[in-house]
């Protein structure tokens, strides 16, 4: 028990966690010692063992320290083990929770489970011995002598020192991630208000839904409900582009593709929701309200059209409170009817009243 | 002009009929009242008829095209030439004149006879006819019409041509 080194628990570059494992205990020898309850993490070079209630302690061996090992199967109120036998650990070691011990192994009990595959990989890194591949910073070497230049602390003091630099320096790292954390907490809940104030308490996602047609069921449902009071307001037609606009400002975070909206709003007339999808001759897509009969509405557009003379989509959509494009829209569709006729000159598309048709 | 005419085709299927249909009639009610029998396309151009000096507008070549072509498939037109720069324009179709000439010519009892072609439209016998003062393009083709239907030969006089009629 005395091979173990305190550590940060944090990996070097070039050194990968290969797998880990809560509920280990180590035992020193056969010896129950107070590390009862820990993750044990094992990497490339090294095996790593924390304490669960106490993230600060926090201890490491290197797998070059390991002769071989073997697994203890369970038995009736026994967990599985590893038994892992270690060379002596070098006279100029660091720290660590024992300065001596009379046994050369020590015992890594899984009570909650997963020794078979963690020995499966402790057995595979052992055999690969990756970290003679990949170098890493000085401090794991083993076996070497005292570094140049390397403020070495003596004596218990000097121990105590570096474990207490240690613990300050994980402190400052964790408040400063909490810190972080709160920030983006904050941000979090502002966002969830903001939603429920739009009337969207949990906005569909794809991880609730996955990808595909359940996806853009559910979307098309939620879509019929924030859409239907902007729709009245805007006399029950918009374009697509200001829907994507709209919803995915209500939304805030979780973003719809335009390909999602898309398929979603292909759904809806399929769902009998109150609201439909209609796409123009000129590939303009709009939702319009179930309720909306846009072929009605161009009756209107002819009076409007017939009291000026002639009218261009600009000044139809001014008249009229209408966004320019819907505005196109319904004279071209009033055109198509046979209602309007028009002028396409340099000077720009002015729509008249049909005579040719009205006056013989 | 009372009605708004659009310059160019309308894309309304219906109206667009009913757009070149009043092109066609403005062009033979022009030409009739010219009487102007022929013309150039580039004459056309600048004419009144397609050019609205006041309004500033020319309806452009590609649509005088096709105003022109339809007058051709309704049989009021003829190219003239194989470049399609000038043409014959009759304001009623060979086929009407060719009737009315031989309504007159049954009228007046005078099957069986033989005419120049210069009596048929100069003659004082036809002088309160629709068909008096015809030009000889047209004359001839109304002539041609007959000719088709056995009512008419054309024939060769001493000088120039002449019809019987049968």
């Amino acid at each position: 028990m005395d091979r173990f080194v305190w550590t940060s628990g944090l990996l070097e570059i070039n050194e990968t966690l290969v797998i880990q494992q809560r509920g280990v205990r180590i035992y020193d020898g056969e010896e129950k010692i107070k590390f009862d309850a820990g993750t044990l993490l094992l990497s490339t070079h090294r095996l790593i063992w924390r304490d669960q209630k106490n993230h600060e302690c926090c201890m490491a061996i290197l797998l070059s320290q390991i002769v071989f090992i073997e697994e203890q199967a369970a038995g009736i109120g026994k967990s599985a083990k590893i038994v892992v036998h270690l060379h002596p650990a070098p006279p100029n070691k660091e720290p660590g929770p024992f300065q001596s011990s009379k046994n050369s192994y020590i015992k890594l009990s899984f009570k909650e489970h997963g020794q078979i595959e963690f020995y499966r990989r402790l057995s595979e890194e052992m055999t690969q011995r990756r970290w003679e591949n990949m170098p890493v910073s000085q401090s794991l070497q083993t076996n070497r002598g005292p570094q140049p230049g390397r403020i070495r602390a003596v004596g218990i003091v000097g121990i105590e020192r570096k474990l207490e630099e240690k613990r300050k320096e994980t402190d400052k790292n964790i408040s400063e991630a909490f810190e972080d954390l709160s920030k983006l907490m904050i941000k979090t809940i502002r966002f969830k208000s903001y939603l429920l104030s739009m009337g969207i308490a949990n906005p569909v996602t794809r991880e609730t839904y996955g990808s595909g047609t359940q996806y853009h069921m559910q979307l098309a449902k939620q879509l019929a409900g924030i859409l239907q009071v902007p729709l009245e307001e805007r006399g029950g037609i918009m374009s697509l582009t200001e829907v994507y606009c709209l919803v995915n400002r209500a939304r805030g975070m979780e973003l719809l593709s335009p390909e999602d909206l898309v398929n979603a709003c292909k759904m809806l007339e399929a769902l009998k929701l109150p609201l439909r999808l209609r796409v123009f001759d000129s590939g303009v897509m709009v939702i319009e309200l179930q309720s909306h009969k846009e072929e009605e509405m161009v009756a209107s557009a002819l009076e409007t059209v017939s009291e000026k003379g002639s009218l261009t989509s600009e000044e139809f959509a001014k008249l009229v409170g209408m966004s320019v494009l819907l505005a196109k829209e319904r004279l071209l569709l009033a055109e198509k009817m046979g209602h309007l006729c028009r002028d396409d000159s340099v000077e720009g598309l002015r729509f008249y009243p049909n005579l040719f048709m009205t006056q013989s | 002009m009372a009605m708004s005419f659009e310059w160019p085709l309308q894309p309304n299927v219906d109206t667009r009929q009913k757009q070149l249909a009043a092109w066609c009639s403005l062009v033979l009610s022009f030409c009739r009242l010219h009487k102007q029998s022929s013309m150039t396309v580039m004459e056309a151009q600048e004419s009144p008829l397609f050019n609205n000096v006041k309004l500033q507008r020319k309806l452009p070549v590609e649509s005088i095209q096709i105003v022109l072509e339809e007058l051709r498939k309704k049989g009021n037109l003829e190219w003239l030439d194989k470049s399609k720069s000038s043409f014959l324009i009759m304001w009623r179709r060979p086929e009407e004149w060719g009737k009315l000439i031989y309504q007159w010519v049954s009228r007046s009892g005078q099957n069986n006879s033989v005419f120049t072609l210069y009596e048929l439209t100069n003659g004082e016998d036809t002088e309160d006819e629709e068909f008096h003062g015809l030009d000889e393009a047209t004359l001839l083709r109304a002539l041609q019409a007959l000719q088709q239907e056995h009512k008419a030969e054309i024939i060769t006089v001493s000088d120039g041509r002449g019809v019987k009629f049968f």
